[in-house]
């Protein structure tokens, strides 16, 4: 049995520890020595904190209450490490080179530096984040009283709150000490990220080490443990589809938003080469975190009935008398709870601190904003108090809470907080249109719906929100109810409150960003933001800073001159106790760099070129950078604008094409009738000046008699043809036709069209040239309708070839389960120009003397063909002229 | 002397009909069948008389139309005008451009012969 004094002591005992670690880091960091110190193991265990004492003790009392559902907490940030890595490496290369001090910094600095908005995320963030750190407190209060339950002389132990106020005032000095030691350029803190990659550490081993014992110890191994938990009740709870995949969608929206994820994962990211690490690592931790959530769930519902769940970790080794273990298992919890409030605090006090407590500050003593000694004091006190009073307002919070709730769903409520961050940031990462108007817009209403569909209900129907509105809604107006909004009443509320918040949060976003037009310093940040790749290198690790003061070097000599540059940074260097020419690249050194180069080229360009070198260096707006990005997006605009009125030429290409095309067509249909007038009167001229010779009484020949009215019966039969043709077209335009579908071979309706149009006597003789083995093609089809555009194809070909032998290829192919038949000719083909109007009514392109025809046939195949589903078109570049017939799929469906 | 008809005109039995109503009536008859070669045809040939088609292949007959009336040598020839389309617009415009005839086919074998022989005579 662990006495609370033993507790105490080896509490004590374990800070200082962690004191002692944060204290060697810090100064080895100074020294530039401790390349360990930003391994990307380091890295990877700093995430960790994404594990809080919710998810150590929190994890057991989830799975007890919903089964497997505490695995969405573990799958979204593990996701997102897979599948989003991209996103984060972004925001890292973002966050470096822009020098990004925390998530607030980020939104506000992405549009145009608007304060408005880092006030904003930073009221948020400090919503969302003050019932996390009274969870913490809560859950090491609830850790202490486990033990002390053993012991009870020690009273004032049990009592919580008292416990609660200690754990904050010790995690406020700690935070303060080491958090706030110094301004680093880049918001760094060695020492913290050391001690939170050891906590890191601790909290794995102890929940590791209550699984192996609750596996191996209590159950008779993992066969046991299957068996155990197939028999317990946590089997058969259900996953809810729609919950499961909100908590994904939530646990990987917050491991991006979260301030404190931030912190570690952008702010305090060494090396961006760690990501790729982390990329695997960091799953596989959040794997082991996870690992036997189950098994002890299982076992501490064997062994302790009715308990607290959610001390499962700690009160299942208590029970079975494992002392040592338990007390591991609490230093776990510790650590977790530890860790997460520690960097929380500088997050947020680095927010509060830059958004809210400094502007204020520096508006109230106007003029003397330089960086100069009292500033720097005022943010590390403003820094300091904020740290005490965001500890206190997660004490106050525990307080007013009671603490009753259990740890999963404040969790929760905070994560879909924090949420609401997320459009904003990641519009603002991949879209350059996205305003500064439409990101308030969306924070401030994503936000309200968030507090009051799910933070104000969170109190329970009497604190802020009373049990009518809750129950009625606002002034009875159902619709307005806080878990039934506009009538949903179907979802959990967690879902409900995410699913609206997140809806109305992203369409106020692109909706107002759509509506406005980002001002010029929003342009340019936004190009900055989407377009980080390009214009930013990798950001350079440990190793870099000599190579830094040498391209810082190499840059001074061809501006001051090699002699001047060289003297200068021996100088610097010597002043810092180095010898050489390179100095290390200190913020002293590079301001003096700065006033020395500025005498030469100005001090903007100055600012500019000793930025891109040293890369974190800040990049204000009136850098040449930004000014040659401004050129870039300009340029760019302008191409678009280019691309843009070159579209519109061609759209207008495409309509003047499309009306002279319109045009020409409604020409042919005034013509339309001039020409059936033209077609009938013609052949009835010769039929009545013929019939008139005939029946007058003059001389006449028996020749001549025989021809004229041999010419007579032509001109009628001509004439019966075009009425045939004109019926026809007519029948087909209407879509009046009957068709007499059939199964039959394409030989079959080949064969039939060549004999038909064989050589009539007189006519020019023409070879048909065929490939019986092709046309073996069985065929569902209209074989009369068929066989007539074949015949019409034949008869052209005697008609218009003018070849010296005029020769028709029948070639039939299959073509993608087509069946194509190309009447190709030796002739001369048909002129390109033409080649778009020889489909339309009287086309014909020749005289009529040779054409004999109406100048109809081929708009009447184009019918034809379109009734029976397939098509016919002029095939360019044959040679002479080519008809392709194309009967489609289910025209030849029986040819396989 | 023979009076000299010539006849721009396409369709093969048409001028055949044609070609016989004014050779039986004693007039020399020389057809043309391209639209393009027709003015100089009449430059060349010097008619006494065209009788002009309008739908002919290459070139429409008002066109060469034009091109005769323009041209002070052909500028009072008679010129029959002969359409198939028989439209309100192509008389107004073969009046336009100046025929001296204009007559819808179908014709009566009479009206052509009357025509022609109104035309030459003085």
């Amino acid at each position: 049995m662990i006495g609370i004094n033993v507790l105490v002591a080896v509490c004590l005992t374990y800070v200082a520890f962690l004191f002692a670690i944060a204290f060697v880091a810090e100064k080895r960091a100074r020294q530039g020595a401790g390349g360990w110190l930003r391994s990307p193991l380091v890295y990877t265990l700093s995430l960790s904190i994404y594990c809080t004492a919710w998810t150590f003790y929190g994890a057991v009392g989830y799975a007890v209450r919903s089964g497997l559902e505490f695995v969405t907490i573990y799958l979204g940030p593990t996701l997102v490490m897979i599948g989003w890595i991209w996103v984060v490496r972004k925001l890292v290369r973002i966050g470096r080179s822009q020098r990004i001090t925390s998530i607030a910094d980020m939104i506000s600095s992405r549009y145009g530096k608007s304060n408005l908005l880092g006030v904003i995320v930073t009221l948020l963030a400090v919503i969302g984040t003050t019932p996390y750190i009274a969870l913490q407190l809560q859950s090491v209060s609830l850790s202490f009283s486990v033990f002390s339950n053993d012991t009870p002389a020690m009273l004032n132990v049990r009592d919580l709150n008292a416990t609660a106020l200690y754990v904050a005032v010790g995690l406020a000095l700690f935070t303060v000490l080491f958090g706030t030691r110094n301004l680093d350029v880049n918001e760094r803190h060695h020492g913290v990220v050391t001690a939170i990659a050891v906590e890191a550490v601790v909290k794995l081993i102890a929940l590791l080490a209550v699984g192996i014992f609750v596996v191996w110890g209590v159950a008779g191994g993992p066969a046991d443990i299957v068996a155990r938990i197939e028999a317990s009740e946590i089997a058969e709870l259900q996953l809810a589809g729609g919950r499961w995949a909100t908590l994904i969608f939530l646990s990987a929206a917050a491991f991006l938003c979260l301030p404190r994820m931030f912190q570690v994962m952008v702010v305090e990211n060494a090396d961006e080469r760690h990501i790729a690490v982390a990329a695997w690592a960091f799953p596989l931790y959040l794997f082991l975190m996870s690992l036997f959530v189950i098994p002890i769930a299982v076992v501490g519902l064997g062994v302790l009935p009715g308990a607290n769940p959610d001390l499962y970790v700690l009160t299942v080794p208590l029970e079975l008398g494992q002392g040592k273990l338990a007390m591991l298992s609490f230093l776990g919890g510790f650590s977790s709870a530890t860790s997460m409030v520690i960097v929380a605090a500088i997050a947020l006090s680095t927010m509060v601190s830059n958004h809210i407590v400094m502007p204020i500050w520096l508006s109230a003593r106007r003029g003397g904003a330089s960086m100069s000694g009292d500033v720097r004091n005022a943010v590390i006190l403003s820094r300091r108090l904020s740290i005490a009073a965001i500890l206190a307002l997660g004490y106050a919070y525990f307080r007013f809470s009671g603490g009753g709730t259990a740890l999963a769903a404040i969790g929760l409520i905070s994560f879909a907080g924090v949420a609401q961050v997320l459009p904003a940031l990641i519009g603002g990462l991949f879209w350059r249109g996205a305003t500064r108007n439409g990101a308030a817009a969306g924070l401030v209403l994503g936000f309200a719906v968030w507090a009051y569909t799910l933070f104000l209900p969170s109190f329970g129907g009497s604190l802020l929100l009373p049990a009518s509105v809750l129950q009625d809604g606002p002034w009875g107006v159902e619709w307005l109810r806080p878990q039934a909004l506009f009538g949903v009443e179907t979802l959990d509320p967690v879902v409900h409150a995410v699913f609206w918040s997140m809806t109305l949060n992203t369409v106020a976003f692109f909706a107002v960003s759509l509506m406005g037009f980002p001002a010029p310093l929003e342009r340019l940040q936004g190009a900055q933001f989407v377009n980080v790749f390009d214009h930013s290198k990798s950001a350079p690790g440990m190793t870099r800073g000599a190579a830094e003061a040498e391209d810082l070097l190499i840059m001074s000599q061809r501006i001051l001159g090699p002699a001047e540059a060289q003297a200068m940074f021996q100088r610097a260097a010597q002043r810092q106790g180095k010898a050489g020419y390179l100095p290390d690249t200190t913020p002293e050194f590079v301001e003096t760099l700065e006033r020395e180069l500025a005498g030469s080229v100005g001090a903007a360009t100055a600012h500019a070129m000793v930025g891109q070198i040293t890369g974190g260096a800040s990049v204000s707006v009136e850098d040449l950078m930004a000014v040659a990005d401004e050129t870039a997006q300009m340029l760019e605009y302008s191409s678009q604008l280019k691309a843009k009125s070159e579209e519109l030429g061609r759209t207008a290409r495409q309509l003047r094409d499309a009306n002279e095309k319109l045009t020409a067509l409604s020409i042919q249909k005034d013509a339309f009738l001039s020409q059936i007038s033209h077609e009938l009167r013609t052949p009835m001229t010769s039929i009545r000046a013929f019939s008139e010779i005939l029946m007058a009484d003059g001389p006449m020949s028996e020749a001549d008699q025989k021809k004229f009215s041999t010419i007579i019966h032509d001109e009628a039969i001509r004439l019966t043809r075009l009425l045939d043709d004109l019926l026809d077209l007519s029948v087909l335009e209407n879509g009046q036709v009957t068709l007499n579908w059939q199964e039959t071979s394409l030989a079959a309706v080949l064969e039939r069209a060549v004999s038909a149009s064989a050589s009539g006597r007189g006519e020019r003789p023409l070879r048909i040239r065929r490939a019986p083995g092709a046309e073996d093609v069985a065929l569902v089809t209209d074989p009369d309708r068929l066989a007539q555009v074949f015949i019409n194809l034949i008869a052209n070909a005697r008609k218009y070839c003018d070849a010296a032998l005029p020769e028709l290829r029948i070639a039939v192919a299959r073509r993608d389960g087509a069946v194509v038949v190309d009447f190709i000719d030796n002739g001369s083909g048909i002129p390109a120009p033409s080649q778009g109007v020889i489909f339309e009514k009287f086309a014909r392109l020749t005289d009529q003397s040779r054409a004999g025809g109406a100048g109809l046939g081929l708009a009447i195949c184009r019918e034809i063909m379109d009734k029976l589903g397939g098509a016919i078109v002029y095939l360019p570049g044959q040679g002479g002229a080519a008809f392709r017939v194309s009967l489609p799929k289910a025209v030849a469906k029986a040819a396989e | 002397m023979t009076k000299r008809v010539l006849l721009i005109e396409d369709e093969p039995n048409i001028i055949q009909a044609i070609s016989f109503i004014l050779s039986r009536d004693g007039w020399r008859v020389d057809t043309h069948a391209d639209g393009r070669t027709a003015v100089a045809e009449v430059a060349r040939r010097n008619p006494d008389v065209v009788i002009l088609d309008v739908q002919l292949p290459n070139r429409s007959g008002f066109d060469i139309l034009q091109d005769l009336r323009a041209d002070p040598g052909t500028q009072a020839l008679p010129v029959l005008m002969l359409t198939a389309r028989g439209q309100k617009r192509d008389r107004e415009m073969a009046e336009r451009y100046g025929a001296s005839r204009f007559m819808t086919k179908p014709f009566a074998n009479a009206e052509v012969l009357d025509a022609v022989r109104a035309l030459v005579a003085p």
